[in-house]
């Protein structure tokens, strides 16, 4: 009986917090359009999230090829199919890995900074001096951080998947001594209009997710730096379980549209 | 009690109430701050002094009463009207609250950036950064990042900010808290030289009894939500009540 209503309680805990994060979103399409426009923010924050973001991004798009190249080739020699390597890298990289996998570790390195960064400002009262200032703290910290991930987020992935295949062909080149110009002949020629387009689409939903989810968890930082801690924390898993709720719906509404 | 009856006060509270679940903090809390006066505003933590303050500049909601601020119902503005009225009060948070992705210059441009075209200030924003961070004796300062200053500079320049525009109502939480003796006297030495230099009234939140014997032209004593007295200092010093003579030997 306990446990029954533990799970009642928890469920409509996470009901109510739906509700809340579905409210604070709606605030955000209300606000976004409305002047003033904090520009300089926004420019610092895309500065911010999108060029310190880089070298993470570069690193793990690199290492996502080079992997994924490295275990795919010899099932693919099992069957002599080992010159569909560059069609098949590419399709999965641009299609779905690239974007899934790059999302995630910016939800990890961006979503965890904007809640640790907004619930410590809360907790040390900043946000609340800002309000007395005069000026809306919504607009200021939450509207600039969520279109500045959804703006970079996109450019983030376009970068990772390229250095992703970049490091594909390097062990295409090493391995199989396949030419660069052949192996990205290859890979343009696989890659289509219908695999490029639901990929970027959804590449700013995520971009828009993490930030969503981050400046709510921040924005709503219980009090101490327990609070903060857990802002920063559930930012992240929040954030994570959406995106993958965003990816099935994106896969399942672009089966609709192209043929996959 | 030399309170002046026959002028309008800057600063209106009658009735206020606030609750947090079954936690009725203030439950009819009555203010008033006349033009040019020092009004501390005592209690015990947890008193709902805070929260009181914070119902003033509507960081919280009241649940019951009316506060008017220069004549101004803050209850019935808009957040347009509210934000226009909030630069004419100055806030000093108890944490100091400087912006610690900003400089201490900074920190002091953010209010001037969407108010300074509105109230008509011709002066360049360097010369007003300049001059409230001399009043409070930190020009040299004007580069650092918060993380670089101590306590007590901290709290300079959380009042230069709270001056930049001019206010004619200063609130204080707390401006003592967490300071040395000397720090502590020094904030309070400064406080009196600002309101001298800008002719502000002054609500001041503390549980500091030499704070509110060096600054206070009244006193008003917060205890179980409600204003339980309300004097000058020398008058509540006297008092025979026992929870008064509790708190100021304390």
């Amino acid at each position: 009986m306990a446990a029954s209503l533990q799970i009642f309680q928890k469920t409509k805990a996470f009901f109510i917090e739906i509700g809340d994060i579905s409210f604070f979103a709606l605030r955000f399409f209300k606000e976004v359009f409305t002047k003033p426009f904090e520009f300089k923010e926004l420019m610092r924050q895309c500065y911010h999230m999108g060029n310190r973001s880089l070298l993470l991004v570069g690193v793990t798009g690199f290492i996502l090829g080079l992997v994924f190249t490295l275990q795919s080739r010899p099932t693919l020699m099992e069957f002599g199919a080992e010159s569909w390597m560059p069609s098949m890298v590419s399709i999965s990289i641009v299609r779905e890995i690239g974007p899934v996998i790059i999302a995630l570790i910016c939800a990890g390195r961006i979503g965890s900074g904007i809640g640790a960064e907004l619930g410590s400002m809360r907790v040390t009262e900043q946000i609340d001096a800002m309000e007395v200032s005069g000026t809306n703290p919504f607009k200021y910290l939450v509207v600039t951080r969520i279109v500045a991930t959804t703006l970079m987020l996109p450019l983030l992935i376009v970068f990772g998947d390229t250095i992703a295949l970049i490091g594909s062909a390097i062990v295409e080149n090493l391995k199989g001594a396949v030419s660069y110009q052949l192996y990205f002949n290859q890979v343009f020629d696989a890659l289509k209009f219908s695999d490029i387009l639901p990929a970027t689409v959804k590449s700013f939903f995520f971009g828009f997710a993490i930030g969503l989810i981050g400046c709510y968890k921040g924005y709503h930082c219980k009090k101490g730096t327990v609070g903060v801690g857990e802002a920063s924390n559930s930012a992240v898993v929040y954030t994570s379980m959406l995106l993958f709720v965003i990816d099935f719906i994106a896969v399942f509404v672009s089966d609709i549209f192209f043929e996959v | 009690m030399n309170k002046p009856t026959h002028i309008k006060p800057v600063l209106e509270l009658k009735g206020l109430q606030k609750s947090f679940g079954d936690n009725h903090v203030l439950k009819g809390f009555d203010l008033r701050l006349f033009e040019g006066e020092n009004l501390v505003v005592m209690g015990k933590s947890g008193s709902g002094k805070s929260v009181m303050i914070k119902c003033l500049v509507g960081l919280l909601q009241a649940d019951g009463g009316s506060i008017h601020i220069r004549n101004h119902d803050i209850t019935t503005l808009g957040q347009k009207e509210l934000d226009v009225l909030r630069t004419e009060i100055g806030f000093l948070f108890q944490g100091s609250a400087l912006y610690d992705s900003m400089t201490v210059r900074e920190n002091l441009e953010f209010p001037l950036r969407r108010h300074k075209a509105k109230l008509n200030i011709t002066e360049t924003n360097e010369v007003l950064v300049l001059e409230a961070l001399e009043s409070v004796g930190l020009a040299h300062a004007i580069d650092l990042m918060p993380e670089e200053l101590s306590g007590g500079m901290k709290r300079r320049v959380a009042l230069a900010r709270a001056l930049i525009l001019k206010p004619k109502i200063i609130l204080y939480d707390e401006p003592t808290t967490g300071l040395d003796p000397i720090t502590s006297n020094e904030i309070i030495q400064l406080m009196r030289s600002i309101q001298k230099k800008y002719g502000t009234s002054s609500l001041i939140i503390t549980h500091d009894v030499d704070c509110a014997r060096v600054i206070s032209n009244r006193i008003i004593l917060l205890i179980d939500g409600i204003n339980y007295i309300e004097g000058t200092y020398e008058e509540l010093i006297q008092s025979n009540d026992p929870e008064v003579k509790a708190f100021f030997k304390s």
